[in-house]
């Protein structure tokens, strides 16, 4: 399987395959010895060499974190074979997301779909522990779909509308 | 003794006093809100009653609920933990009037500690250093130039009406205190409608140091030694330890005695707090100390106190409340080794401390030689957004300072929560200053630590190439987390199935 990584901005191509329940890992064409373990579903003991590392793995208000030790790493993990793959491209041209930050209750919708918006435009309110929180469009675009309505209740990392 | 306790309070203080109940063989009765349906405190519990909605003031702050659930459930004492009910009074009569015994001091002694200027007058009485200045109202400007030149600057001006800092002045010099106290008193009015405003000397850079008191209903009062309490965030305590580093064997007898006799003033009894603010400066050799508030419940930061004397101050409140005398007399009190305790917040030390509420998605503990970890959470849980967001208590105990500072960050670098922020990465912070490990700190350390701009780090190339290949091997065992699968809103198409983790797992299981 090749993969592109994303970890804090900076991109990394990895080769990974397993035979015989050993790993063969190329990381941006330099062959690494890796040895991992699952020891729980979000937690990997991953020995590169002899270093032995910790890896979590969380997911928190759209975002996937890697931590190493006590270090986090922001992290994306591209398929470029699969269509639609696991995961989504990081690309300016394509769909982008808007995820609801924290847990609250949609407020106030402030435009429809087919609305043509400018990259910070305000999108929706969600209000949350009396705060309200105006969710902005990431880009400038088009809104393809809006996914809640006014007093939705909303969770953490919940997609709220899509500006393509 | 009892045979059931009914504890009025919930996470992780509910938890200790419920194991304190099963380590005595009395029964503990929780009870519950809406949202806390699902909290550690109801599974622990051998009875539990739901109290309502999951504002406090319908539930947990109820007395009439409270007090009604009590006596239904046969409980013939409650337990108010820390905060909610645990110092009010009127709740307290509550309890005496249904027949059911309140764990703590009386409603008397709470109303005698629980007003300021009452507590100002008592400990006048009873010979107890307050911190110099008026207890009334400065009626006008040539008296605040006397007493400000008889204690000294600088002087601290204070609205009588209220806190929060409002009417508030810091005074360096005589020249400054006319216009401090026309502003003191304008913005006392404007904020509290009283423009009453009073004077005491200004401490710089006090430490807070509090003594632990337990008091029997039979007139025996000791001390259990002080806790340091200086490292605060916006006058809420973050890291607490004991002994306090700058405290001696003699200053802790003449502050012990102090407390008790405080304790003794108010006719208090079972466990209670002597808030003292400690002057650094003081040229004198006894580093002088001033009563400043008592707090007549269990505090948090207890567990310093329990490790440092080997006591446990809930079994010895519910001994206290059944009638037994203390087991002990003062010079039996020993104080060894050092504790350091953090209080874990789900707070979002990226943005202002904001509280964050939501599921625990993971969850690492951690354990091991000297650490004690009370806490109200657990992986999977949800953590609701209408309380005090405090997670847990993580407790380092060592031989000495140094020591209890090792395993308490050792501990900090094995604990993980996953899925919500939280303030864990403040105390490897506070633990790894310098200051702070050569115990130079004060009331406002925390506040200039936060202020100075944290030196961005360059990563460790090697973590960064184990997260790289972290992430892959995650995506290729169909981890959710790292497919980047968001959850649509409503009734999505595509919600992660709960049950691939485990599929996947078992799959990586047999490959082992």
């Amino acid at each position: 399987m090749t993969y592109d990584i994303t970890i804090d901005g900076k991109n990394y191509r990895l080769e990974l395959n397993r035979a015989d329940g050993r790993w063969l890992c190329r990381l941006d064409g330099r062959e690494v010895e890796v040895d991992a373990v699952l020891a729980r579903p979000d937690v990997l003991s991953l020995r590169i060499g002899n270093q032995a590392y910790e890896v979590k793995c969380e997911r928190v208000a759209g975002e996937t974190h890697l931590w190493v030790g006590s270090q986090r790493f922001a992290a994306e993990v591209r398929d470029p074979r699969s269509l639609r793959g696991r995961s989504r491209a990081v690309d300016d041209r394509g769909p982008k997301k808007l995820i609801a930050p924290m847990p609250g209750k949609i407020v106030r919708v402030l435009v429809t779909e087919g609305t043509e918006v400018e990259a910070g435009a305000g999108v929706l309110v969600v209000e949350a522990m009396k705060m309200q929180n105006e969710i902005k469009s990431p880009k400038k675009g088009r809104i393809q779909r809006i996914l809640v309505g006014e007093g939705a209740a909303v969770n953490a990392g919940d997609v709220l509308a899509i500006v393509e | 003794m009892f045979k059931k306790i009914l504890i009025a309070n919930r996470g992780e203080i509910a938890v200790r006093v419920i194991r304190a109940c099963h380590e005595m063989g009395i029964t503990a009765v929780a009870v519950y809100s809406d949202v806390d349906r699902a909290a550690l405190h109801v599974r622990k519990a051998d009875e539990a009653y739901p109290v309502g909605a999951a504002a406090a003031s319908e539930s947990y702050l109820n007395i009439n609920k409270i007090i009604e659930v009590a006596a239904r459930s046969g409980a013939d004492a409650i337990h108010p933990g820390y905060g909610f009910l645990s110092e009010n009074a009127k709740f307290a009569r509550a309890c005496v009037d249904a027949g059911i015994k309140f764990i703590g001091p009386t409603a008397a002694a709470m109303d005698a500690m629980g007003s300021k200027t009452k507590a100002r007058e008592a400990m006048e009485r009873a010979g107890v250093p307050i911190v110099p200045g008026t207890s009334r109202g400065l009626e006008s400007f040539d008296q605040a130039e006397q007493v400000a030149a008889r204690i000294g600057y600088p002087v601290m001006l204070k609205a009588a009406a209220g806190g929060g800092g409002k009417g508030m002045r810091l005074v360096h010099a005589p020249e400054e205190l006319k216009s401090a106290l026309e502003g003191a008193r304008s913005e006392a009015e404007r904020s509290f409608g009283d423009s009453e405003v009073y004077l005491e000397k200004a401490i710089v850079n006090p430490r807070h140091i509090e003594m632990q008191i337990l008091a029997d209903e039979h007139g025996n009062t000791v001390y259990l030694g002080e806790r340091e309490c200086s490292l605060q965030r916006r006058h809420q305590k973050v890291v607490e330890e004991a002994p306090s580093p700058m405290v001696d064997a003699g200053m802790r007898r003449r502050m012990g005695e102090v407390a008790v006799r405080v304790a003794q003033a108010a006719a208090y009894t079972n466990a209670g707090t002597v808030e003292f603010l400690v002057d650094q400066s003081s040229v004198d050799a006894e580093k002088k100390f001033y009563f400043l508030e008592m707090n007549t419940r269990l505090q948090v930061e207890h567990p310093v106190t329990e490790l440092i004397t080997g006591l446990d101050l809930v079994h010895l409140q519910i001994r206290i409340a059944a009638g037994e005398r203390l087991p002990f007399t003062q010079d039996e009190v020993q104080i060894r080794g050092h504790a350091i305790e953090c209080r874990i917040y789900a707070e979002d030390p990226d943005n202002n401390y904001f509280p964050s509420p939501g599921k625990i998605t993971l969850l690492l503990s951690p354990s091991g030689p000297g650490i004690r970890r009370d806490s109200g959470m657990y992986e999977g849980w949800t953590v609701p957004m209408d309380y005090d967001p405090l997670l847990a208590k993580l407790i380092g105990y060592g031989t000495d300072r140094e020591q209890a500072i090792a395993r308490l960050t050792r501990a900090l670098n094995e604990y993980f929560v996953g899925g919500i922020k939280t303030n864990l990465p403040l105390f490897r912070r506070i633990l790894s200053d310098p200051d702070f490990r050569a115990a130079k700190i004060d009331t406002g350390f925390l506040d200039r630590l936060l202020q100075q701009k944290r030196p961005e780090a360059a990563p460790d190339p090697r973590a960064v190439e184990a997260a790289a290949i972290a992430a892959g091997i995650f995506a290729l065992l169909g981890s959710a987390a790292m497919a980047a699968g968001e959850r649509p809103a409503a009734n999505g198409a595509n919600k992660p199935n709960p049950l691939s983790n485990w599929k996947a797992a078992a799959r990586k299981e047999a490959l082992r």
